[in-house]
């Protein structure tokens, strides 16, 4: 997908009158981060989980090298093919390739965001091979030709009616009397008509929430079983994952599990979570004939032992953007890739460059809920910061916000010509505002004042008062 | 035979006045004076204080955040303590120097030193001085908004509600999600007005929900962004600091009005 993240403001504009997409967003704090708070009380060790878990993920990272290696090793030894993909391109090409050789038609998909990290739908429909979505968000959003807009629920943006009216105007040969008014009556129906695809595809693409390297097995966690369907049934089987999905063991694997679907949904486990290690053996009663993983780098290497390596530590389990009130205000296509929220505000420019994603990183108040709810304790907004900072030493800040912010820096570390302006200003303000003690605009406050009062300065400045309370005791 | 008193008896703080308070709200410095030497502290102001640096920070400028923190840092260098009516720039203070500066060894060590002795007002009375209550009465109900950094920076919650506790007259009740952001977030108003203002919406909701009659909060940042929208839409709610509720000084007119009309 084309990033449309420098579209920022414009996207922001659109959301913010999109009435449905309010409301959907509204059932966030009832659901996801309701589910959290008591998954988290339920667990009592749950913070001391989070340091371990953010322990696997830094030593880990610390042998990346090694545990690629060895994790390639036992995918090999249990018949797999591993393919290396420093780029985008390469995926896509290493992706297509094996497609064509399987003599593919259609392929279906479970969710993967690495999937839409390297756009493999649209690189696929070109080549004539049909993909298809299985997760029911990700089906959602393929119907609507929308990307997803959170990490973990594609379709969060959308209504309950809004689904039941895409479905009658895509499932056509369903009878047009048919009833939809409850999500599992729409599950249903998707559950029937994507049956088929399941028997019919010639490959199966997952992604992986973890890639365990002492064994060489794959894992995804799902609550549909849709990812199960994808791997099983087709002859081809191809995984797509980034480099920093790996962890040493199964152990460290569980230690991960244990904070992501309570980090995510609130659930204790997810319903289905699925070890997959090369293709069907002798015997196997199913399993696909080739099994294939595809390894993403696409930047992340420039990331360790960068400012940013941290983020390398993420799981992908959405508490962040479920936590953000920014992102709970504009929802996830605002920030016009694929990662959004305070996640995708650090991830986004180290993928895609600062030039297009900057926008992200600015559009935070800083309130630290995602650093307070990341399972990883990944410190996001001191990213987030670094990346104003790379901003501003390359010239990106606004030119009249940076004229605004440099006349004040120069007053402010002169504390007597400081005070000098502040104490001829600040009274003359207060007069100016005497009447109704606030302002219903002010001059260079237009962004302020489009939305809220401004209030009155109360008249001299406290360092004005304490001088003339000190000269007189 | 009377104590002799040693300077933790009666610390000698010097007040970061916060450029809001300094400019908007001088009563809330009153205020916080009032406090702190009610808490036994011998309060000075050092004329050598602006702000704390945290826009140009925040914006990405460090060599300016430098030499402002580098310029408190020097303001403050003779104080036992350094109190804040402010979360956000006490987290500045205690939380981002050692960040900022850390990068020079004797930058390091004096923004290290300096942060051990920075507060934020509340935390410091009831942490620091022991203080648990105070001598103050407004009849009411009110609500209290827990503002980000203070909460989640520096761990503010109980203390002010333990304090308020003792305010003869006062109810508070608890607001829906007193821990969510106003959308208030410093620069971040100004960069992105539009979505300050879809976040500050739910917030004076949730304000107006409460069905009490006035706002409170520790930051001034966060009450101006809360007052301003609640008269924007025309709500008749009083908006004041923490700080002049509990020093017993709320004959100012509230945030944003003239006398009389809040």
């Amino acid at each position: 997908m084309k990033p449309q993240s420098h579209a920022f403001k414009a996207n922001v504009a659109q959301a913010l009158t999109n009435e449905p997409l309010k409301k959907a967003l509204g059932g966030i704090k009832h659901g996801f981060v309701a589910n959290r708070a008591k998954a988290r009380t339920n667990l009592p060790e749950f913070e001391e989980l989070r340091d371990e878990a953010k322990a696997v993920k830094e030593h880990t990272l610390a042998h990346l090298d090694l545990y690629l290696e060895e994790y390639e090793a036992k995918v090999s030894e249990a018949g797999g093919h591993v393919h290396w993909a420093p780029s985008a391109q390469n995926a896509r090409d290493i992706i297509l390739n094996i497609c064509r050789e399987a003599d593919a038609k259609t392929v279906t998909k479970g969710k993967t965001m690495i999937g839409e990290e390297i756009a493999i739908n649209e690189h696929l429909a070109k080549a004539d091979i049909t993909p298809v979505e299985t997760d029911l968000g990700e089906y959602l959003v393929q119907i609507r030709d929308e990307p997803p807009s959170h990490i973990i629920a594609p379709a969060i943006h959308l209504t309950k009616a809004q689904v039941e009216s895409d479905f009658r105007q895509l499932h056509t040969d369903l009878p047009i009397d048919r009833v939809l008014d409850e999500p599992g009556q729409l599950v249903a129906e998707a559950r029937k008509v994507l049956r088929e695809r399941f028997l019919a595809a010639d490959v199966g693409i997952t992604g992986a929430n973890l890639l365990i390297a002492e064994t060489g097995t794959s894992v995804i966690v799902t609550n549909e079983g849709n990812g199960d369907l994808t791997q099983c049934l087709p002859r081809v089987h191809i995984v797509i994952a980034s480099i920093e999905k790996t962890v040493p063991t199964l152990e460290d694997a569980n230690t991960i599990l244990r904070v992501l679907a309570r980090s995510a949904t609130g659930q204790e486990c997810s319903t289905y979570t699925t070890y997959t290690t090369g293709p069907k053996r002798p015997g196997d009663p199913d399993g696909p004939e080739e099994y294939h993983v595809v390894l993403l780098d696409n930047g992340r290497t420039e990331m360790l032992g960068s400012e940013f390596h941290d983020m390398l530590r993420c799981i992908r389990c959405g508490a962040c953007m479920n936590h953000c009130p920014v992102y709970g205000a504009v929802g996830g296509h605002a920030y016009g890739w694929v990662y959004p929220g305070p996640m995708g505000a650090v991830l986004t420019p180290s993928l895609i460059g600062i030039d297009e994603a900057g926008h992200l990183p600015n559009a935070s108040t800083f309130c630290g809920r995602c650093e307070a709810v990341c399972p990883m304790r990944i410190p996001l907004p001191k990213m987030m910061r670094q990346y104003r900072e790379r901003e501003y030493e390359k010239g990106n800040t606004p030119p009249l916000y940076k004229l605004g912010m440099k006349l004040w820096a120069f007053a402010a570390k002169r504390h007597r010509l400081y005070q000098a302006l502040t104490g001829l200003a600040i009274p003359l303000m207060a007069r100016l505002g005497k009447r109704s003690g606030r302002f219903r605009t002010f001059p260079l406050a237009g962004g302020w004042t489009r939305h809220r009062d401004l209030p009155a300065p109360q008249g001299k400045t406290f360092q004005q008062l304490w001088r003339e309370k000190e000269a007189k005791s | 035979m009377a104590k002799i008193k040693t300077p933790e008896d009666s610390p000698t703080v010097g007040l970061f006045v916060t450029c809001l308070v300094d400019l908007i709200r001088p009563s809330v410095g009153f205020a916080a004076v009032k406090l702190l030497e009610d808490a036994d502290c011998n309060v000075e102001v050092p004329l050598a204080q602006t702000c704390c640096g945290q826009p140009a920070y925040n914006s990405g400028d460090k060599a300016d955040a430098r030499e402002l923190a580098l310029n408190t840092v020097a303001a403050f260098e003779g104080y036992d303590y350094v109190v804040a009516p402010s979360g956000s720039c006490a987290g500045m203070l205690s939380h981002h120097y050692p960040e900022l500066l850390g990068d020079n060894p004797d930058t390091a060590a004096r923004a290290r030193a300096f942060a051990d002795k920075a507060y934020e007002l509340v935390s410091f009375l009831v942490d620091v001085r022991g203080m648990k209550e105070v001598d103050a009465e407004y009849m009411g109900q009110v609500t209290y908004h827990d503002s980000c950094a203070g909460l989640r920076e520096l761990g503010i919650k109980d203390q002010p509600r333990k304090l308020l506790a003792s305010v003869q007259g006062l109810k508070l009740d608890e607001m829906e999600e007193a821990e969510i952001c106003c959308g208030f977030g410093g620069t971040f108003c100004i960069k992105y007005p539009d979505i300050s203002n879809a976040i500050v919406e739910k917030k004076t909701a949730n304000i107006t929900a409460s069905k009490t009659d006035c706002l409170l909060a520790g930051d001034l940042g966060c009450l101006m962004n809360m007052a301003g929208k609640l008269s924007r839409e025309g709500r008749q709610m009083e908006v004041r600091h923490v700080a002049e509720v509990l020093a017993g000084m709320t004959d100012e007119p509230a945030i944003g009005t003239k006398g009389g009309d809040s």
